[in-house]
């Protein structure tokens, strides 16, 4: 039994380690990939088309990681994907939080009209694909970053004011809430200083899921070809020509999924290590 | 009579959610920035030929006014004319539907069988390292999503070791006549087991990538209420009895650990409908997933307009259905 709980124990200590060292790398090769990028991600050279990576057979030291079909150089494309996932992730997460979490916290804690407004349109957004409402919206608003980012957005606030209001309601319920109340502090007053903060390691973890999420999305939508511009390198564009061309080249398909995989991953493993570590009862 | 005002007041709510999620669609949709009427003309068109056809839409009248003609439309099954396909959107969809709705339940089937399987299996052995092992692989299929999956299945069973098909619904050479749309169903029926064996080779693989992280869900929660059970007093009576661990956990243990598990599904199924989207695309399923992204990518608004709303009607008649089922099987709800 004591050796169970010590597993329990030490599982959650690598898991941060390992996923928080992974984005800490991408962070790096994000920030630095002008200057560590072998080659230029949008320059073509028809004569180095589809060269296999380096521990293959034919390959050519210069490009590590190989080339596409057009002779772009896998390993660069890679490193300015990372950059946009990570941009992504980074803002479409933070904004989505802070809208989400915002109308969450006025429905769980004020209730009457706000609530039953708030809650009838998470009905109406539960009734969406999300992902088909990601891409209907890019149809609208024409691709780019910020039409991205607004896209998922809109799409995934819900996640955050479905959680944020049921915990608001629960804290909402308690008696430090009604003895500040008696304590003749305003309802903002107890909202933001008492509320909040009891909420707030759930909405870090949901945070942090959130940012894996908007990756997936962005990768989702470049798969289609309908996240930024064609002439930007992005891991779901990289994807998707990888899936047409699967059977000549594999590693252009394999080394962008391989990082979308690890970064995904390293999101929701890190948000499930927040979580467990806010979590009195395991701590 | 509490259940039947329970029961009025869901249905309300589902009409007012239906609406808004109408509403929604024409919002985006026609209150965009761009207009309908210049995407349908050629480039040479005049003045004239815009206010002719703005008039033919109407488009002419106040906004609400069109809502009111279009959602009047869409009620009676008038969903327009697709641009691209040049077919009224209605039949479109329909014809699309089955495909999509047998990948779906297909892949729910998978998930079941995989996550119980899992949970009991894990139950079975806990305290070992056969629980310990399911448990991580139930938290990785649990953290990366269905479109990665589906890319990963391509890659180990079409590539490396080309097991399954990874594109299409059903090979060409097969040269099947179908009466309907749901292919699957039809050829079980009329006993041709060649073409299930192919339509099941062409579903396999999208259809385990929808169900894998669902059957992450399953596992963890099934999991969770298996070890709650195991603690009762029925259990130990059950062991004094001498029956075997294997029969205990099948026969008392599960049925009544099921029923939250049984509503989670329900809730979850939608999320899996809704990744269909994607999968089909990845795997050139014929779904209506793959032709609304098809839709977008051509800018033919009606039929993207059909395949949403029709989207919608499905993700709220499965929570109506669960919420339904719910009330039906909770004995508090069904007693009051």
């Amino acid at each position: 039994m004591r050796d169970a709980r010590g597993q329990i124990r030490r599982l959650p200590g690598l898991r941060l380690w390992l996923s928080g060292g992974w984005l800490t790398l991408l962070v790096l090769a994000a920030l630095f990939a002008p200057l560590i990028s072998p080659h230029d991600p949008l320059a073509q050279d028809l004569f180095a088309g589809r060269l296999p990576p380096f521990f293959e057979e034919g390959a050519d030291q210069a490009y590590l990681l190989g080339t596409d079909s057009l002779g772009r150089d896998v390993l660069s494309r890679m490193l300015y994907g990372g950059r946009l996932a990570l941009i992504v992730a980074l803002v479409a997460g933070t904004l989505t939080c802070l809208i989400g979490a915002s109308l969450g916290l006025i429905a769980g804690f004020y209730r009457g009209w706000a609530d039953l407004v708030i809650s009838r349109f998470i009905d109406i957004w539960m009734a969406f694909p999300p992902v088909l409402f990601a891409i209907l919206l890019i149809a609208v608003l024409g691709t780019g970053l910020t039409s991205v980012i607004v896209a998922i957005v809109v799409i995934d606030w819900t996640r955050f004011a479905r959680v944020v209001r049921a915990e608001a309601m629960g804290q909402g319920a308690m008696d430090y809430v009604a003895s500040a109340q008696v304590a003749g502090r305003s309802r903002l007053g107890t909202a933001l200083t008492e509320i909040l903060p009891n909420v707030l390691p759930t909405i870090v973890a949901l945070l942090t899921l959130e940012m894996g999420i908007a990756v997936i999305v962005e990768a989702i939508l470049s798969f289609v070809n309908l996240s930024i511009s064609t002439d930007q390198p992005t891991w779901g564009g990289m994807i998707a020509e990888g899936r047409t061309s699967i059977y000549q080249a594999w590693w252009v398909l394999v080394f962008p999924l391989f990082a979308l995989f690890l970064t995904v991953l390293s999101f929701s493993q890190l948000g499930e290590g927040l979580k467990d570590h806010f979590d009195p009862v395991l701590r | 009579m509490p259940i039947v005002r329970a029961l009025i007041t869901r249905l309300i709510t589902t009409l007012i959610t239906l609406l808004g999620a109408a509403i929604i669609v024409f919002v985006v949709i026609r209150v965009v920035p761009g207009n309908p009427i210049a995407m349908m003309l050629p480039p040479g068109a005049t003045d004239a030929d815009i206010d002719r056809l703005k008039t033919l839409y109407g488009l002419d009248k106040s906004i609400l006014e069109q809502f009111l003609i279009w959602i009047g439309n869409v009620v009676q099954g008038d969903f327009g004319t697709s641009i691209t396909l040049r077919q009224p959107v209605y039949d479109q969809v329909i014809g699309r539907l089955p495909a999509t709705l047998e990948l779906s339940i297909m892949a729910l089937m998978i998930a079941v069988l995989l996550g119980g399987a899992a949970a009991l299996t894990a139950t079975l052995y806990r305290g070992s390292r056969v629980e310990g092992s399911i448990d991580v692989a139930g938290g990785i299929a649990l953290s990366l999503p269905d479109f990665l999956w589906g890319l990963a299945l391509i890659l180990l069973f079409g590539v490396l070791w080309p097991l399954f098909h990874i594109s299409g619904r059903i090979s060409p050479s097969l040269g099947f006549e179908f009466s309907s749309n749901f292919f699957l169903f039809e050829a079980i029926a009329r006993l041709r087991f060649d073409v299930v064996a192919d339509l099941m080779g062409h579903m396999l693989m999208p259809a385990l990538a929808l169900a894998i992280p669902l059957a992450a869900i399953i596992l963890q929660l099934l999991k969770q209420s298996l070890k709650e059970c195991m603690h009762d007093d029925y259990i130990t009576l059950a062991r004094t009895k001498g029956y075997s661990e294997s029969s205990i956990i099948l026969r008392d243990a599960l049925p009544n650990a099921i029923l939250p598990t049984l509503t989670l599904i329900g809730v979850q199924f939608t999320f899996l409908i809704g990744g269909t989207v994607i999968i089909e695309r990845l795997f050139s399923y014929e779904g209506l997933g793959n032709m609304a992204i098809d839709a977008v990518i051509n800018r033919d608004l009606p039929l993207i307009q059909g395949i949403v709303l029709v989207f919608a009607l499905l993700f709220t008649l499965v929570n109506l259905l669960v919420d339904m089922t719910y009330a039906a099987l909770n004995p508090r709800l069904r007693h009051a």
